[in-house]
């Protein structure tokens, strides 16, 4: 599991850095987002990888840290999540302006 | 154990502006009166409680040691809950905010809110992500925050619209979207290695890391410390910082030039708390890279200096210049070096804010093309210098007379500040560093030679650079109109002044000050053993508050 995990992680990262050198402006923000999947998978990845453990104490008393999975990456995750969306989405936004006010989708707004 | 009040006050910093930003997107962007009253009272509320918090941070307490106000947030004890701290560094980084926050605001309202919708609040949540980033104890908290004001800052840059502006944030945005990753990818590798991401948990935890944990802590400390580089603008991540500078309108680029200084302030802190004398075989860790790169950063930004055709963009390698001293000062990992640097990094952090503020008023009225005939004339003779310009219509009935020598004297003034000479405070923060480098025990390295060389060229070719544009720009007669000016533009530059001058007059006592401070980064326990003992309130310390040595 964890060699499939890791090849995933290294596609989406290589894929995402490909996509941000490229000229365009839509390519830029895929490639920001893939970048954003890599990382989410790794702070994930960051709290061991456990098949079927809950993030939570089963029950009363002092749990078993072996039979639950860690539940901080999980949190991480999900706040990385949310600010990822935000940013890509307040991106877009800067992109079409650039779009109307150069008329052109090059990130250095001129083709050159 | 209850918490009084005062204790409280800790959190204000962060909740006001939030609260006030957030509930002026309630109100219609016409009731401009309304928002300009509430968030001047917002800032000068944070003035003061930033000024309390640091007369707080800057008693001893009453076992002796410095105080370190912790705050934990939800009331579980350190390592296990996030905590805010002051000491005197965040105190101070506070003031240097809210002073700052105070003075562009005040330059704002002057006419650039009106530029654009939403800068209130957008202004308002930049100065709580600032905030918090300074008063966090926590890895990924501070995440949030530096998003937060990254967040606001993208707004904040495009801020009055236009090509130039949409441009730069094309640039600007998506190189900070890529550091906040290389943030995200170092901390959780360091969270993967220690288990914990309260920074005072992480100091203890350094020095009883094994071979191949420390490895891997090290991988995601330098992970961490590229993406903080990419902000405070070490060369060569730092292409986008004068363009991006360059490109906001006044009151936000002279707001920015605070915001490279917190990506330093947390190299400052986590390098000394994780990598500072303590910490076993990682002592040291990443101090070349830092020392190196601060100066690889002094002279691009030096060079950069030299060769600026617009005063924006001069001001802009400024922060550089500023960055790779301050950068250098901590790779030197000598306390006396860095007490120096934190002198340097307040006055040079007023100076060049005052200097943003001060371009635009300069350049009011001028037609554009006289910054390139002033770098072009030089190279090439002043053939034409002589050329009569008759084109003062309008505006001409309203100027004050004075104006022109206003803005001369605040134009000298930055110069004496930025480039480091004798009557201001910038010099103080240069003889400092300088004096601490040559006193270093035993003969001074090469290293530190080249050093001291760097700072010494730097300051002359800013002092070129500035003598250059100044003849050019005030002392040309009968280039462009004089420019309109009015007394609540002229007041946060010649405030912002006169905290330099205030700060050259209380040399001694800021200097002892800031010699503390370096002394409490240098040695963290004190920081660290006050934190992860602090007990939430009604329950007893979950670790001993004593023992475990004092300062050796």
């Amino acid at each position: 599991m964890e060699i499939v995990l890791a090849i995933g992680i290294g596609v989406f990262a290589g894929s995402g850095v490909w996509l941000l050198l490229r000229p365009r402006t839509y390519q830029v923000i895929i490639g920001l987002s893939l970048i954003s999947y890599a990382v989410n998978l790794f702070i994930f990845s960051m709290g061991r990888l456990k098949v079927g453990a809950p993030p939570i104490l089963p029950g009363p008393g002092v749990g078993d840290p072996a039979t639950m999975a860690d539940p901080t990456p999980q949190a991480l995750v999900l706040t990385a999540i949310v600010i990822g969306f935000a940013m890509t989405a307040l991106f877009l936004v800067l992109l079409l302006a650039a779009r109307g006010l150069t008329g052109t989708d090059h990130v250095n707004g001129r083709e050159d | 154990m209850v918490r009084s009040l005062a204790d409280h006050l800790v959190i204000v910093p962060i909740l006001l502006p939030l609260v006030v930003g957030a509930a002026m997107l309630l109100f219609d962007e016409r009731r401009r009166r309304l928002k300009m009253t509430l968030s001047l009272a917002t800032v000068t509320a944070l003035l003061v409680i930033a000024v309390t918090l640091l007369i707080r941070a800057a008693t001893i307490d009453t076992d002796g040691d410095a105080t370190v106000i912790v705050y934990p947030l939800g009331n579980w004890p350190a390592p296990f809950g996030i905590v805010l701290v002051v000491d005197r560094l965040s105190a101070l980084m506070l003031v240097l905010t809210s002073v700052l926050g105070l003075s562009s605001l005040l330059y704002a309202l002057a006419r650039w809110h009106k530029a654009g919708p939403r800068f209130h609040t957008l202004f308002l949540l930049l100065l709580t992500g600032l905030n918090g980033a300074f008063l966090t104890g926590d890895l990924f908290n501070l995440f949030v925050f530096f998003e937060v004001l990254l967040a606001a800052s993208y707004g904040l840059v495009l801020h009055g619209s236009g090509t130039a502006r949409v441009k730069a944030g094309l640039h600007y945005i998506p190189v900070n979207l890529v550091a906040s990753s290389l943030f995200l990818i170092g901390v959780a590798i360091i969270y993967g290695v220690t288990g914990t991401l309260n920074m005072a948990d992480l100091a203890r935890l350094v020095p009883s890391l094994n071979i191949d944990e420390r490895a891997l802590f090290e991988t995601g400390a330098a992970i961490l410390g590229i993406a903080f580089l990419i902000k405070a603008g070490m060369w060569p991540l730092c292409f986008w910082l004068p363009t991006t500078y360059a490109a906001a309108c006044a009151p936000i680029a002279a707001m920015f030039a605070i915001m490279t200084k917190v990506g330093i302030y947390v190299i400052l802190r986590l390098f000394l708390l994780c990598f500072g004398g303590e910490a076993g075989n990682s002592a040291g860790f990443g101090a070349d890279w830092l020392f190196f790169g601060g100066m690889a950063t002094i002279a691009f930004g030096g060079i950069g200096v030299l060769a600026s055709q617009s005063m924006l963009r001069l001001a802009g390698y400024s922060v550089l210049v500023s960055s790779g001293t301050i950068l250098a000062a901590i790779g030197t990992t000598n306390s006396a070096v860095i007490s120096g640097a934190l002198f340097y990094l307040i006055t040079s952090t007023l100076s060049i804010s005052a200097f943003f503020l001060l371009i635009e008023l300069i350049e009011r009225g001028r037609d554009a093309g006289a910054d390139v005939l002033a770098v072009t004339m030089e190279a090439y003779g002043d053939g034409e210098s002589d050329e009569e310009e008759d084109d003062d219509e309008g505006e001409v009935g309203v100027a004050i007379p004075a104006t022109i020598a206003l803005l001369g004297g605040a134009f000298v003034a930055c110069t004496a500040l930025l480039a480091g000479l004798p009557p201001l405070s910038g010099f103080v923060g240069k003889v400092a560093m300088l004096s601490a480098l040559i006193n270093e025990a035993g003969s001074i390295s090469i290293a530190n030679w080249v050093l001291i060389t760097l700072l010494m060229f730097t300051g002359f070719a800013t002092l070129i650079a500035m003598t250059r544009t100044g003849i050019r720009t005030l002392w040309m007669p009968g280039e462009g109109a004089i420019p309109r000016v009015r007394a609540v533009e002229a007041a946060p530059v010649g405030a912002l002044l006169a905290l330099c001058m205030l700060l050259t007059v209380f040399g001694g006592p800021a200097m002892r000050y800031m010699d503390a401070t370096a002394q409490m980064l240098y040695w963290p326990q004190e920081y660290a053993r006050d934190i992860l003992g602090i007990a939430p309130a009604g329950t007893v310390p979950l670790r001993p508050t004593t023992g475990t040595g004092g300062k050796p």
